[in-house]
């Protein structure tokens, strides 16, 4: 086993992983954060998405080495200092966009990558996106309506909370 | 997964040690997309990964002062779709980059991989192979350059042997007047694999209607992306027009060795080669002159 240190939606973390885990399966079955899902493990449907230094990846496929001295948010990580839901979360509620919820944490980071590089996105944008983020349930609008609600108005900067904490 | 021991050299000398002291067992990984994938599907196991992720100066964009165009192996294609240089003045690789996998897929696949996995649809070689472009190997016996057109040899087989890391690869400077586009032929918006994958690069004489040079590259048209050169030769010096193009069309989807794929059978694909190279024609008209043609 080797060690690892990186930063975790605001926390620094160390911890002993072995070589051949992907950041994914690291996740879920080693720091039992279970917000991130296996849909496909193979890149293909996102919602194994997190974003790493502020870029969305897929961790099914990302080596769990490659995470040293990294900035790493998860789905775990999006809720405000008073442990409150996000603009993101709040807004895709408000607009139907989630039904069974598996693709939900993948969405909402892709959707947090965009906003937080691009605060009034498109339509056309939205969607490229998130193109690479599959959901069987609602047919897409919803979820585009509901990050186009929040490109309206200036989204206030939240500090990320790690689980457990107040 | 398989496991395998994971190491991060932060040096060409020390990548190139570590390949050469575990021999086959040992394989390059970049972004990771395609070995991961690879691994998990069982088509590979390595019991080594060596990362290339840490090696410095292998990533970046940057032409030079005689204008050739610098690109590191490790350059990830979502720096290449960010590229404002890439995609003023080499729109057909922005085209290609732009629609490879999604988001989360181009943060982290590296161009140099694309070439590596070598796949005939490789989306990422096509536009390189209409711009002429060569590439850079480093290995145990030294450095070596080839011409992208030349790297191929199969399905997932190029030139490189078993220890080279590919570094680079360098686009001549542009001739004056030049510019061009790549389709990428696809039943989805993203996310796919395309069913045909074609691409120009063209310079147009200073009357801006007669073609002084023109690269016609063509993916899932055979066993690895080829050039249609015959078309090429064809065009050079001629009239750029509907007429011409339907010519290059025809002379260019008769240099294919197609088969019948999942994606499409080869009657059809053939018969988009010449619908494709029309339109190419006319998006790299008016991208050089600015006009809508």
């Amino acid at each position: 086993m080797q060690k690892i240190v990186f930063q975790l939606n605001g926390h620094s973390v160390e911890a002993l992983v072995e070589p051949h885990w992907t950041l994914l399966e690291f996740l879920r079955d080693h720091l039992e954060l279970t917000g991130t899902k296996e849909g496909c493990g193979g890149g293909e449907c996102g919602a194994c998405t997190v974003l790493v230094d502020k870029k969305a990846v897929n961790s099914c496929l990302f080596p769990v080495l490659e995470t040293e001295g990294c900035e790493i948010i998860t789905i775990e990580g999006l809720m405000t200092p008073e442990g409150g839901l996000h603009p993101l979360q709040q807004a895709f509620i408000n607009h139907g966009a989630v039904q069974c919820g598996f693709c939900s944490p993948g969405m909402l980071l892709s959707a947090k990558a965009l906003l937080d590089e691009n605060p009034h996105p498109t339509e056309e944008e939205i969607r490229l996106a998130l193109a690479g983020n599959f959901c069987r349930c609602t047919g897409y609008t919803q979820i585009i309506e509901a990050v186009q609600s929040l490109g309206a108005y200036e989204v206030k900067e939240v500090s990320v909370m790690p689980r457990g904490e107040e | 997964m398989h496991s395998f021991e994971y190491l991060k050299p932060t040096s060409l000398d020390e990548a190139i040690s570590l390949i050469e002291s575990h021999g086959e067992t040992a394989k390059f990984i970049a972004g990771g997309t395609d070995v991961i994938t690879k691994i998990k599907e069982k088509k590979m196991s390595p019991h080594y990964l060596i990362s290339l992720r840490h090696l410095p100066d292998l990533a970046g964009i940057q032409r030079d002062s005689e204008g050739i165009l610098h690109l590191g192996a490790l350059t990830t294609h979502r720096m290449l779709e960010r590229s404002a240089l890439i995609q003023k003045h080499y729109p057909a690789l922005f085209d290609a980059v732009q629609n490879i996998g999604s988001v989360q897929v181009r943060n982290v696949a590296t161009i140099g991989g694309n070439i590596c996995n070598a796949v005939p649809s490789a989306d990422g070689v096509i536009p390189l192979l209409t711009l002429g472009a060569h590439l850079t190997l480093v290995g145990p016996k030294g450095k070596r350059s080839l011409p992208l057109k030349s790297f191929f040899l199969g399905p997932g087989q190029t030139l490189m042997d078993h220890g080279e890391i590919l570094t680079e690869f360098f686009i001549p400077p542009l001739l004056p007047q030049t510019s061009g586009a790549y389709i990428k032929h696809t039943r989805r918006e993203a996310m796919e694999l395309p069913i045909l994958g074609v691409g120009m690069g063209l310079s147009l004489a200073d009357d801006l209607k007669t073609c002084l040079k023109v690269r016609i590259g063509l993916g899932v048209a055979a066993p690895t992306p080829i050039r249609a050169l015959q078309a090429e030769e064809y065009l050079t010096g001629k009239e750029v027009n509907t007429e011409t193009l339907t010519e290059v069309g025809r002379l260019a989807a008769k240099e294919t060795r197609m088969r019948d794929s999942i994606r499409g059978q080869a009657w059809y694909r053939r018969e988009m080669v010449g619908v494709l190279i029309n339109r190419l024609g006319m998006i790299s008209l008016e991208r050089i002159t600015g006009t809508k043609k």
